[in-house]
């Protein structure tokens, strides 16, 4: 049930289990204080991150020449998009990967995947819906078959087929081994798809603060809301995160242990009813 | 490992002849995809020439998934899967005769339906080595991550409706290759834009053969 790697990274809660006595029910792993303090922390960082960028987003930064108000989507999409496409996939890619090497097996690294894939899903669809409320007015259409937008489609698609792997029912190792190397093919797929459909079809903008010599395009104040938001979107993924991957040590358990609590559960019932009717026990009547 | 190879190939091929489950269900559900595309588009033969490459190319990754259930289906009847393992063979070589055996039948499919979209669609191929160069290229990517996926569903009582789900998107860049590749090798298009193409393919098939050979024996003890 625990993984011995995940005391050597520290964020992600460790959880703890133990057998409760007299029932053969290994109780519910509980998370580590120090975990639930990170926790904490960082869900708050990250609420305090978004509310400020939203404030500087929607108040204090002027409207660009060009666009007006609708520039103020600059200080959410880029950085839901940077979330979806590079972090969340990078994250499933690496720990599937730190999956299927030997030495670094570990269950650990299949929840890790796991969360980062489903949180993932999320961004992703955060930034295709803020990327077509951004289209419809500067484009003139929800939806173009740009290079990127296509791209961000595929990865969603992706994205989605690795869950349903998930959700066919297995032994933890088998759906662990068959989810990492899924995972693996999709991220080795990604360049090539990146390739493909670049030169099939270019019309987003370059990007703004990582372009090829590195200066950005954008000044002051709206650079600052900007980079901000990256890092609140950033924080809201690792909260997240770090929930996502608790849960999934909670559906373990519960998947190894939900016919020892059922059992436990009848047993006691039978004996409570035992007392007064004899005949009735266990309510297999 | 080659040996293996010809040997599963061999076999594969043989089964598919003696029951021609390709011949009688696959190749039949290609033609109608290709009626079902003309239906879609309407009798305008200048639309349905426009969209041959892409419509050609969209019923051979159909018809891929259909070929790849088949070659799973047949190693998963009567336990031959566990008689493959335990009969010694390299998985390496298993992995490239699987794929062998599907890109032969893969082949002929796309001899059919190319035939088709001439006929039907009134298609008019201007440098026939484009057209035979893309259609073995990505016959090779498609055989080479439909034996790998398939491999790695076999296991699943899903599979019919995942291995869709999960092959399609991958193979993408095939889709988008062989059309691009397809329509620069048609009458009024401009050959020399099918050559960058033609190198995604072949890096697409590099990948995937690579990785199916490193990977298949520990694919196949997942399933």
């Amino acid at each position: 049930m625990t993984d011995d790697q995940s005391s050597s990274t520290g964020t992600i809660p460790h959880p703890q289990t133990s057998v409760a006595p007299n029932t053969g029910v290994t109780l519910a792993p509980v998370q580590s204080s120090r975990a639930r303090m990170t926790e904490y922390i960082i869900g708050i960082l990250a609420l305090v991150g978004t509310v400020a960028t939203v404030w500087l987003g929607l108040w204090v930064t002027p409207p660009d020449k060009v666009q007006g108000d609708l520039v103020r989507l600059v200080y959410i999409h880029p950085g839901v998009a940077w979330v979806a496409l590079y972090l969340a996939f990078g994250l499933a890619a690496v720990s599937s990967l730190l999956y299927l090497w030997p030495r670094t097996r570990s269950l650990f690294w299949d929840r890790l995947a796991a969360a980062s894939v489903e949180v993932g899903v999320v961004f992703n669809v955060c930034t295709l819906v803020s990327g077509s409320i951004w289209g419809k007015p500067t484009w003139g259409v929800w939806w173009v078959w740009d290079a990127r937008l296509t791209l961000t489609a595929v990865l969603l698609i992706m994205f989605l087929g690795y869950m349903a792997l998930r959700r066919v029912p297995a032994e933890p190792e088998v759906r662990a081994r068959r989810s990492a190397f899924v995972a693996l093919f999709a991220a080795v797929d990604v360049p090539l798809v990146h390739f493909s459909v670049n030169w099939w079809n270019t019309l987003h903008q370059g990007a703004t603060v990582l372009n090829a010599n590195l200066s950005p395009q954008i000044h002051g104040s709206m650079a600052w809301t900007l980079l901000l938001g990256f890092v609140a979107l950033t924080l809201v993924f690792v909260w997240m995160l770090l929930v996502r991957f608790r849960i999934g040590v909670l559906e373990d358990w519960l998947a190894d242990n939900e016919l020892d609590l059922a059992l436990a559960e009848r047993q006691s019932e039978g004996a409570g009813l035992s007392d007064k009717s004899p005949t009735n026990q266990g309510g297999a009547a | 490992m080659w040996r293996d190879a010809v040997l599963v190939a061999g076999k594969d091929l043989r089964i598919e002849f003696r029951s021609r489950v390709a011949l009688s269900q696959v190749t039949p559900f290609g033609i109608m995809a290709l009626a079902l595309f003309a239906f879609a588009l309407g009798p305008d033969r200048v639309i349905m020439a426009k969209g041959a490459p892409g419509l050609f190319w969209v019923a051979v990754l159909f018809c891929t998934v259909l070929a790849i259930q088949r070659s799973v289906s047949v190693e998963s009847a009567n336990g031959a899967r566990d008689g493959l393992r335990l009969s010694g063979i390299d998985p390496a070589g298993l992995y490239l005769g699987k794929s062998a055996a599907v890109a032969v039948q893969l082949v002929v499919l796309e001899v059919l339906l190319a035939a088709g979209v001439i006929l039907l669609y009134g298609a008019r191929i201007a440098v026939p080595w484009l057209i035979v160069a893309s259609c073995a290229l990505g016959t090779i990517g498609l055989a080479a991550t439909g034996t790998l996926y398939g491999a790695l569903s076999s296991g699943l009582r899903v599979r019919e409706t995942l291995l869709p789900f999960l092959l399609l998107p991958i193979v993408a860049p095939v889709l988008l290759a062989g059309t691009r590749i397809w329509q620069a090798g048609m009458a009024g298009g401009t050959p020399s834009d099918g050559t960058q193409w033609l190198r995604l393919l072949v890096v697409f098939d590099a990948v995937y053969l690579a990785i199916g050979v490193v990977l298949f024996g520990p694919i196949q003890e997942t399933a």
